[in-house]
């Protein structure tokens, strides 16, 4: 009972609330004497400021994306680099952190996670295929993570995910395929059959596509989906009308060359025009056995494979610092094609992420700090074309989280794509049809 | 040891493996927090799946049909209707039951390597399907069930699925329910038909029992249970997309299986968290991680045909069921 009544330990032992004050004012002295004093001390302060910006990368290293996969990743590692000789970002280097998602959806939500909860990354970013984006923004937006995705599918676009999810690195396939059609209808033909795979992709343009030229005053005379386990594709070409104009196609995965190979058998030198885009043969050789029918035939194109002799300095940088040659392949490995046309998204996703950073004054993995980061991001409206952005010129809507830039359409001459035609931005741009700022953070 | 003693044994250690689960939600970082709700998950799947393979003896290669039956049932009734989340479960076992009584009636005509064939080209159908109805299913790329659409209300309470807790709760309960069900039905008459059936058919219908009718009651508990982890998936990680219904999502339930004991009732819940720690663990050093768990795999196939726990039974505990 005697115990109780002692009013409390610290006075007990002699040190009361003024002792205390002193003592703590001494400490705090002496401790700014010693950051001046102390090189170890300096040092320790300094490396607090000058931790790593942790990138988490979704790398499609396995599975189907494989060889997207690839050059993302060669891409990123390029522009982290930079970044990192030219000063980090805030002063902060960057730690980029690879997990693979097996280009599957559960295992990308599992990524996600890791990312958050394990690595405690400061931002993801990377993801290339949609049905990955798909499994795994859920998550990303339940663990507050900000999520940059180089995917150019319309997912973003179209409202189905969440605020911390933005695309603005690559267009859009939306935008991509609705730029497509002024030219294709003024110059290949108003009567288009389309050919495609039926899943999701397919799906989108063959919605895009028809619309968009049937606002060109042409028509979408047939619509031929085709079931990604086929191996043999003969028995959909009498499906084509024979008014055909133009054949649009977007086969994409292991079954195009024998596509290309059997419409070649099916025309001979007797063809409509055909457009397709170059999804289909990313990563492909241009001069593989099979592709010859697909001389005179045109492609879209993200960024041009073959350096172009009107080239900027920007893209023959960017493909130095890649690793890339002038006909799009490894500078190691003339086999080993690029995925051109996609992968720069990744290279200017990760600019936008530092300038975002550094515009916010992003310092922690908060969730304040990754609100700042959202709204920085949100508060863009352009990027200039540059080193920074070496495929072009883009406009940023910080309400549908996505980006809008050039697209190319090229030839196949002697193997190889010569570019036709450049678009304007403003051939792709449509009614936004969400606003993410209007959720909370 | 008595019949009696036997029972409580494995009661005990039925209610022990769900009272360890329960607990290791307090216990556990966060990020294996969250591993642990979908290893729940994917072994609920993988014991609906050990019925008709463990113990019925059918090796279906097409399982992914059912989890993906009970994935869009839920998925597509809470996208496109507005259902709360419990009725899109109901909806997900329905259409696994549904589809897994048709799917036996069809497929049970046939045995062995046919029955196999046959579920594999179903399940292929299925997933065909699924990307053919991409209006509704947006087919690979999948739906998006947001927070909103996966919170409800009952008793007053609300519940939110994307909440890590109640999303760890509803998969133990999940999982709890369908080991539960699976011990029942191992240990009542029909399960001894079951396993007599996959020992000797012939003999089984010597005796007596209509083995087609014991064949269809295993698949569609099997199928109905694999639907109930699909919609589960669909409520608790907000996506539903074709990958389900693919190939791959039918041979992972085998795997798992194989690793953990085929004709056991806890070797799912080991072979889902062994694999699923296996390739976490060694992706972080090889992009070949499917290589090593493959070469695993057959070590163990050749070693331990039974896989651990039928292995852990054939040499020590002889009573675990």
């Amino acid at each position: 009972m005697d115990e109780r009544k002692t009013p409390n330990t610290a006075t007990t032992n002699g040190l009361t609330r003024r002792t205390a004050l002193k003592g703590l004012g001494a400490a705090a002295g002496a401790a700014a004497i010693g950051t001046q004093a102390a090189p170890g001390f300096v040092r320790y302060a300094q490396a607090q400021s000058s931790e790593p910006i942790k990138i988490g990368f979704q790398a499609h290293r396995t599975g189907i994306g494989a060889a997207y996969g690839r050059w993302y990743e060669r891409t990123t590692e390029a522009a982290v680099r930079l970044i990192n000789e030219a000063g980090g970002i805030n002063g902060r280097p960057i730690e980029l952190i690879v997990e693979d998602d097996g280009t599957d959806p559960r295992r990308g939500a599992e990524v996600v996670e890791r990312f958050a909860t394990q690595h405690r990354v400061d931002v993801v970013f990377g993801t290339l295929f949609s049905h990955v984006v798909m499994g795994s923004a859920p998550r990303a937006g339940e663990l507050k993570m900000p999520y940059f995705c180089v995917s150019e599918g319309h997912h973003v676009a179209s409202g189905v995910l969440n605020r911390y999810i933005f695309q603005p690195g690559i267009t859009d396939v939306k935008s991509q395929v609705i730029s497509m059609a002024p030219w294709v209808a003024e110059n290949l033909g108003k009567k288009v059959t389309m050919i495609f795979p039926d899943y999701a992709f397919g799906h989108d343009h063959r919605d895009f596509f028809s619309e968009a030229i049937a606002a060109q005053g042409g028509e979408a005379l047939e619509l031929i989906a085709i079931p990604p386990t086929e191996s043999s594709f003969t028995r959909y070409f009498p499906r084509i009308p024979s008014e055909t104009e133009v054949i649009y196609h977007v086969m994409v995965g292991p079954g195009v060359l024998t596509f290309v190979s059997e419409m070649g058998q099916f025309y001979g030198a007797n063809r409509p025009q055909i457009f397709g885009f170059i999804d289909s043969l990313e990563a492909v050789d241009l001069a593989s056995p099979g592709l010859e029918f697909l001389e005179g035939t045109y492609f879209w194109e993200g960024f041009p494979r073959y350096a172009m002799p009107e080239a900027t300095e920007y893209d023959t940088f960017f493909r130095e610092q890649v690793g890339v040659n002038a006909d799009g392949a490894s500078i190691d490995d003339p086999q080993d094609i690029s995925t051109y046309s996609h992968m720069f998204g990744c290279w200017e996703t990760l600019y936008i992420i530092k300038q975002a950073m550094e515009a916010s004054g992003y310092s922690s993995a908060t969730d304040a700090d990754k609100a700042g980061l959202i709204e920085a991001v949100e508060a863009m409206t352009e990027f200039p074309e540059g080193f920074e952005h070496p495929q072009g010129r883009k406009t940023f809507d910080g309400k549908t989280h996505q980006c809008f830039g050039h697209q190319y359409i090229s030839v196949v001459e002697d193997s190889r794509l010569n570019v036709v035609h450049k678009t304007s931005i403003e051939d792709g741009l449509y009614e936004p049809e969400v606003d993410y700022t209007t959720q909370p953070l | 040891m008595t019949p009696a003693d036997t029972t409580k044994r494995v009661l005990m250690l039925h209610a022990g493996v769900i009272a360890a689960l329960f607990l290791a939600q307090f216990v556990l970082p966060e990020y294996h927090h969250g591993v642990l709700a979908r290893v729940m998950v994917l072994a609920a799947y993988a014991t609906g799946y050990t019925l008709l393979f463990g113990y019925t003896g059918l090796l279906s290669l097409g399982h992914a049909m059912f989890f993906a039956a009970g994935l869009y049932g839920a998925g597509l009734t809470v996208y496109h209707l507005g259902w709360s989340p419990p009725a899109g479960f109901g909806a997900g076992i329905a259409a696994g039951l549904v589809l897994s009584v048709m799917v036996g009636f069809v497929a049970l005509r046939t045995t062995g390597v046919a029955f196999m064939i046959v579920t594999m080209m179903l399940a292929q159908a299925v997933y065909l399907a699924s990307l053919y109805f991409g209006e509704w299913t947006r087919g690979d790329e999948g739906i998006v069930l947001t927070q909103a659409m996966r919170t409800f209300e009952i008793a007053g309470a609300t519940i939110d699925l994307s909440l890590p807790d109640e999303r760890f709760n509803a998969a133990l309960i999940l999982y709890a329910c369908s080991l539960l069900i699976c011990l029942a039905v191992v240990r009542a008459p029909l399960g001894r038909v079951m396993v007599a059936i996959r020992e000797n058919e012939d003999r089984t219908r010597m005796l007596g029992y209509d083995t087609f009718q014991a064949k269809l009651m295993a698949l569609a508990l099997s199928g109905t249970l694999s639907a109930a982890a699909g919609a589960s998936y669909a409520l608790l990680f907000g996506y539903a997309g074709s990958t389900f219904a693919s190939i791959h999502y039918s041979i992972y339930p085998l795997l798992w299986v194989l690793l953990g004991g085929a004709a056991t009732t806890l070797g799912p819940l080991i072979g889902t968290l062994a694999i699923t720690y296996m390739i976490d663990v060694t992706s972080g050093f090889t992009s070949a991680y499917l290589l090593l768990v493959g070469v695993m795999l057959v070590l163990l196939v050749l070693w331990s045909p039974n896989g651990l726990l039928g292995a852990l039974r054939d040499r020590k505990l002889a009573w675990l069921p």
